[in-house]
């Protein structure tokens, strides 16, 4: 029997998040993938994949923010990912958070439109994801977070 | 086609006004921009305020140049489609933005060869006036580096 494909969920909000989680799609080729976004508009690049939405939430409006991770966590226990990996932001920070929490291993992708420093969610996110990655080698630090390439 | 676009979280009226004074000095009709909500009604461009995801693809394949604040997705759209592209970075000591990352990452991916920039009015009105000059940088593969996908391969096979 050939072992069963790891499951991971790949997530982003829209925009620069979203065209950078693209351009990691050959690191999913021999996994159950499932593509999470904020705009059903998105579904168009991910061809005969797995593909969801959930809300989008930004830290200016609680309320959203809530409903946001409400639908992360909603999207989980659906998945049941073995793996998360996200380019950010908010949303992509509950769903790792949350993902820890149900047992699956996550990554964090800094966006490389981080030049100067990391992402405010990147920041926060750091320190409770399995890897945690920049994409500008003089960002990388011991503690963290790590420098393997960038999407360009 | 120049395709102006500001991204869809935040207007940019700075860099719609240089482009759309610009086009109507010089009559050209051959502008389209994207601005995002805002209360600026530019004169004499074509423009929509949003675009879905198709549309954004499209105007992208039909422009010979794209102008654009320093957003990643239409920074990398446009290398992937080997289009010039002509970048003023947002300003966080101006409010546009929260702090100056646009500002670090466009001036980073200038020297990389990646981008045109123009720091302010003056040096896009200026690139503005040679636009027709600007060549596309070389073209970049669809998908992220090797050693990226690599890390995240090795790390998705760890169990």
């Amino acid at each position: 029997m050939p072992a069963r494909r790891p499951k991971v969920v790949a997530i982003s909000s829209a925009g620069g998040h979203w065209v950078q989680l693209m351009r990691l799609r050959p690191a999913f080729e021999d996994c159950d993938v499932t593509y999470v976004t904020v705009n059903p508009g998105y579904r168009r690049d991910v061809g005969d994949a797995k593909f969801r939405v959930i809300p989008d939430g930004n830290r200016w409006n609680k309320l959203a923010l809530l409903r946001s991770m409400l639908g992360a966590l909603w999207m989980l226990l659906q998945v049941r990912p073995d793996v998360v990996v996200t380019t950010g932001a908010a949303p992509g920070y509950f769903t790792v958070r949350l993902a820890k929490l149900l047992g699956a291993r996550t990554v964090w992708v800094d966006s490389v439109a981080n030049a100067e420093t990391l992402s405010l969610s990147g920041q926060k996110a750091g320190s409770h994801v399995d890897l945690w990655l920049t994409q500008w080698p003089h960002l990388a630090t011991e503690k963290g977070p790590l420098y393997r390439g960038n999407v360009l | 086609m120049i395709f102006v676009t500001v991204g869809s979280e935040l207007p940019f009226d700075r860099l719609v006004r240089v482009v759309d004074q610009w086009a109507g000095e010089n009559r050209r009709t051959d502008v389209f921009a994207q601005i995002a909500e805002t209360s600026l009604k530019p004169s004499f461009i074509a423009y929509k305020q949003f675009l879905e995801p198709a549309e954004f693809s499209e105007r992208l394949a039909a422009a010979s140049v794209i102008v654009s604040h320093a957003g990643m997705g239409t920074i990398l759209s446009a290398l992937r489609s080997e289009k010039p592209i002509l970048v003023m970075p947002r300003r966080a000591t101006l409010r546009e933005v929260r702090n100056e990352h646009q500002l670090a990452t466009a001036e980073r991916l200038a020297a990389m060869g990646r981008i045109t920039v123009a720091l302010d009015e003056t040096e896009l009105r200026a690139t503005l006036d040679r636009i027709g000059e600007l060549k596309p940088k070389e073209k970049i593969s669809p998908y992220a580096g090797p050693e990226l996908v690599a890390a995240l391969r090795d790390f998705i096979a760890q169990r």
